[in-house]
């Protein structure tokens, strides 16, 4: 019994070939999939990667060299600065010469070669906090942004927003969805003919657009926080519909299942056939559709920071970074800006490939 | 002023008087431009549907060739080639794209290219130079929109035409000595391409909103700035038209979706 509740997709025939082969036989549903993922190298290394960011964002008050909100108000929109290595000082960075330029009267650096900041390790900044490395003097490798903040570390800060929302996000997508498609395939009748309704008339909105408006109308003095579950809120809104109709699918083809009918025959009581029986043939399903949905969520969370509309400052996310490098102009005086477009398309790829490697494993009876 | 507007009454009834101006075609004044809305939206949507139709279109000739060369070389280098290039078109994201081409356009040819017509022809009577001034501007807008449709349509047809051609019909068309180009094009790509017909109505509502966005990077005269501003400054009914106006979009376009599925597959019938 308990084989068939965790393997509800295991057919006779598929049974069968397992015990013909021994070895594979020996291994449970799990150890199959996770059998089978391990051999897409792609999906594993854009898993591995993943795995990463989300240490860097959540360490970043260690591993980021400053504060994400660390003003220098004498050193705006410092270019990046290379690093460079030697025998006697280690890593280190050239200081920096500040010219006004006398068109734009704007200040521009160059390197300073006269001056050398080495970086140091486990360095410990005038608050007594510890960072990965860090300099004494300005080391700014990738620049900074109008207000002489470092890029690198707000980068870093920025993914603690931009990566973990789409996480809640789809986790709420996954809780409502899935009440919602099994109450929809198990029970079916006018409950499913509501919920399909309302699904379907979710899906006719255009989802940015609705996105747009939904953040404007978040009120104006709410606090960073709020805004934050605000966006994360709005953008599953939307997102949940795709998801309950794919549990429900599922559930209804489960319904009529022999395993099911046997449950219903010894007296099993509903909650007991939908969390026992119906669930657990639905997991790696909503695995991967949720793996999948988690980019689409970062993307969102991105276009509507970018437009002003989504996190506001002094909280940051990627998309607020990018926000600064909204206009043509600033772009082409300080083409750095653009950056954090970099971890943006990194996560979004990796989500995708860890997704399309999960949903080939998923299914370790196919071929 | 409140008065005028019916902001004093109670948020059901102003949405109420409204959505029944809306259905007799009176939308409500803008706040902002003093304006019935609907002497502002139409040429904005004139130009929103122009951009959507471009996009579809272009999604379509591109992504449907290119997933029957993916299919049928699969496994090979170029095939892994436009997988990757698929992956990457579906993860960036189109207001990303666009900035990037804006950078790069202006970095070649030295001019902005912001808009949909150039100087000379912006507010000018339609006239043959202003239709092709607008088409030279088009591709841009058309292209960078219907990248991420492109991406994962191709994936798409790759998979079905891949189904298609494992199927016993295939291999009797084969066995018959047919060129493989006729088994292709004539037996499996007729059958694979039905269920993109039926994405099409699945895929209007990303080309729609990402004409939005783009459009307010790229500065065109589309829906997309407009909302954006009214949402800013809180000019509810101009949204609220807007928004309305998209989705009512998207409801007519799943409909011509789901006539052209019956219209193409004769097994498809409604009750």
């Amino acid at each position: 019994m308990s084989k068939i509740q965790t393997a509800p997709d295991q057919t006779i025939e598929g049974a069968q070939e397992i015990e013909a082969t021994g070895e594979i036989g020996q291994l449970s549903y799990r150890q199959l999939i996770w059998r089978r993922f391990r051999k897409n190298r792609m999906g594993v290394i854009a898993g591995a990667l993943l795995l990463l960011f989300y240490i860097l964002a959540i360490g970043a008050d260690f591993f980021a060299p400053y504060h994400y909100n660390e003003i220098n108000m004498r050193l705006r929109h410092v270019p990046p600065q290379r690093l460079h290595f030697s025998l006697s000082d280690g890593f280190y960075v050239h200081g920096l010469k500040s010219v006004r330029n006398p068109e734009s009267l704007e200040l521009e650096f160059t390197k300073d070669m006269t001056q050398r900041h080495p970086i140091e390790f486990f360095f410990k900044d005038a608050d007594g906090k510890r960072h990965l490395f860090s300099s004494a003097g300005p080391m700014f490798l990738l620049g900074t942004d109008r207000m002489g903040r470092d890029l690198l570390s707000r980068i870093m800060y920025g993914a603690r927003v931009s990566m973990t929302l789409g996480l809640v996000g789809v986790f709420l997508s996954i809780v409502l969805g899935s009440i919602l498609g099994t109450i929809s395939g198990y029970w079916g009748g006018w409950v499913d003919n509501l919920i399909q309704r309302i699904i379907e008339v979710l899906s006719a909105f255009p989802d940015i657009p609705l996105w747009m408006a939904l953040g404007a109308a978040l009120p104006p003095g709410w606090s960073s926080i709020q805004i934050y579950f605000g966006i994360t809120i709005i953008l599953s809104i939307i997102r949940w519909g795709g998801l309950a109709r794919q549990v429900r699918g599922k559930v209804l083809a489960y319904r009529e299942s022999d395993f099911v009918m046997a449950a219903r025959a010894a007296g099993a009581g509903h909650w007991h056939i939908i969390t026992k029986h119906l669930l657990p043939g639905c997991y790696s399903h909503i695995i991967v559709i949720a793996t999948l949905a988690i980019p689409g969520m970062i993307l969102g969370e991105t276009a509507l920071s970018f437009l002003g509309l989504g996190i506001r400052p002094p909280m940051t996310s990627w998309g607020v970074l990018l926000e600064e490098a909204q206009r043509v102009t600033v772009l082409l005086h300080y083409p750095w800006l653009i950056f954090p477009a970099v971890p943006v398309l990194v996560v979004v790829i990796a989500f995708n490939f860890l997704g399309d490697a999960l949903r080939d494993a998923a299914d370790p009876y196919s071929d | 002023m409140r008065e005028r507007y019916g902001l004093n009454d109670p948020l059901w009834k102003r949405y109420f008087i409204w959505i029944s101006g809306f259905v007799r075609g009176n939308f409500g004044e803008s706040f902002e431009y003093k304006r019935e809305v609907d002497e502002l939206i139409w040429d904005r949507i004139a130009f929103t549907l122009i951009i959507s139709v471009g996009s579809l279109i272009f999604t379509y000739v591109v992504a449907i060739p290119l997933g029957i060369y993916s299919a049928t070389h699969q496994y090979k280098w170029s095939d892994h080639f436009l997988t990757f290039l698929s992956f990457v078109g579906m993860s960036i994201p189109a207001f990303l794209l666009a900035l990037s081409l804006m950078v790069f356009a202006f970095d070649i040819f030295g001019v902005p290219l912001f808009g949909l017509f150039s100087a000379y022809y912006e507010g000018a009577p339609w006239t043959w130079g202003k239709l092709g001034d607008l088409f030279k501007h088009l591709w841009i807008p058309v292209i960078v929109v219907g990248i991420n449709g492109t991406a994962s349509l191709m994936r798409i047809m790759r998979g079905n035409l891949l189904d298609v051609l494992g199927q016993p019909f295939v291999q009797t068309a084969r066995a018959k000595g047919l060129k493989e180009i006729v088994v292709v094009g004539k037996h499996a790509v007729r059958i694979a391409i039905n269920p993109l017909i039926s994405i099409l109505g699945m895929s209007l509502p990303g080309i729609l909103s990402g004409s939005a966005i783009v459009s307010i990077v790229l500065g065109l005269p589309t829906v997309g700035p407009i909302l954006l501003r009214s949402l800013l400054n809180e000019d509810i009914y101009l949204a609220g038209t807007l928004i309305m106006m998209l989705s009512l979009l998207l409801v007519i376009g799943n409909l011509l979706a789901d006539i052209a599925l019956a219209w193409v597959d004769p097994r498809i019938r409604y009750e």
